[in-house]
């Protein structure tokens, strides 16, 4: 039986750790947006287990029994809200993925620079930023989109 | 080799977080502000969820941020998505049993969401918790048949009473010399529906906000011409 604690704390670092994971290693904008959500619940349970001990009763008084040991009522409420929002900014999350779709016609992060880019440059009138120093990827990217 | 670094990055991440957390105690610190409010909430705000008397009495001025918030992400997902264009095609209509299920659904789920924002002083639960299932219940009936309009002028009329009274109430209590949503209308019996005070109005305010405020994202979404 492995310690309570440690399952905690070791659950809500590791939401936090394959949030940022997701974040750093997925090119796709979809994923990205859940990878933060998976951040988001990390952080929450987080903030959850700061005043977390063991064998403590949720804050409520139910039929006038007060319980020997109540939880922290402070971080509860803080999560309570911070899910409600987290889905809010979820939703705007995607609506802005949405647009991203809508005007380049894809989701794939490195497309999605590569196209901003090649705006900023027609827009500006200049070519696109180039480096000798530049990944070889980048270069034959650029050589297929014709710049 | 980006994944490389990448995936160099996370370990020492993990790393550092492994130790930074390795030397605190678990479990064992005693949460002196919470035991403070569950020792004194009862008589100060006089609901039986202590919870509660944190986010709209000790806290509420944050709550009412914390709204802000929400609102704002709603109106900028709103602006992103724009109107659709009428020309637009619309997804068909779902199957009979998603209907029907939808056409179940929707009075069952209005009345739990209200049910637990009314009893959010005395249960688990709450304006923001019953206020997502308000939205969720009127969202159903559109994912059956996406033809339908929710109205939007209704929803962010609901909204914007709500917000206000939520503000108005706040205001009262410093028309009476106190501070700006220090609960008011005495505290009645602990744990009776009737009691703390302007809590529960508050909280109806909260879920009426919370619910319209969802509802209306996810219909925008919902609404937005699909990319094929």
């Amino acid at each position: 039986m492995p310690d309570t604690g440690l399952l905690l704390y070791g659950g809500a670092f590791g939401l936090i750790l394959i949030g940022i994971a997701g974040i750093v290693l997925s090119a796709h904008l979809v994923r990205i947006i859940f990878a933060v959500a998976l951040l988001e619940a990390g952080a929450n349970l987080l903030l959850l287990l700061a005043t977390w001990h063991q064998g403590a009763a949720a804050p409520i008084i139910v039929a006038g029994r007060v319980p020997d040991l109540m939880a922290d009522p402070v971080p509860q409420a803080l999560v309570l809200t911070a899910i409600v929002i987290g889905v809010g900014i979820l939703a705007l999350a995607l609506s802005l993925a949405l647009r991203v779709q809508r005007a380049y016609g894809t989701l794939d992060m490195h497309e999605v620079r590569r196209h901003m880019e090649q705006d900023i440059a027609d827009e500006a009138g200049i070519d696109m930023p180039s480096s000798s120093h530049a990944p070889a990827a980048v270069q034959t990217a650029r050589q297929e989109s014709g710049a | 080799m980006q994944r490389l670094s990448s995936a160099l990055f996370l370990l020492g991440l993990g790393l550092l977080i492994a130790a930074i957390f390795r030397g605190m105690e678990f479990g064992t610190v005693a949460p002196i502000v919470g035991q403070a409010i569950n020792s004194a909430a009862a008589e100060q705000v006089g609901a039986a969820n202590f919870v509660t008397a944190v986010v709209l009495g000790y806290r509420g001025f944050d709550t009412l941020l914390e709204l802000t918030i929400l609102f704002t992400a709603a109106t900028a997902g709103g602006m992103v998505l724009g109107k659709r264009s009428p020309t637009a095609k619309r997804d068909p209509d779902a199957g009979f049993i998603l209907q029907a299920g939808a056409d179940l659904l929707f009075p069952l789920l209005v009345i739990v969401g209200l049910y637990i924002i009314l009893h959010g002083h005395l249960t688990p639960g709450g304006g923001f918790q019953g206020g997502v299932i308000l939205a969720s219940a009127f969202f159903v009936p559109i994912l059956a048949r996406p033809g339908t309009r929710m109205s939007h002028t209704a929803v962010s009329t609901i909204e914007g009473l709500a917000g206000a009274s939520f503000i108005f109430i706040g205001l009262l209590a410093m028309f009476g010399g106190e501070a700006f949503l220090t609960p008011l209308m005495g505290q009645g019996e602990l744990g009776a529906l009737l009691s703390a005070g302007s809590l529960p109005v508050l909280y109806l305010a909260v879920g009426l906000k919370v619910g319209s405020e969802l509802a209306g994202l996810l219909a925008q979404l919902s609404e937005s011409e699909a990319v094929d």
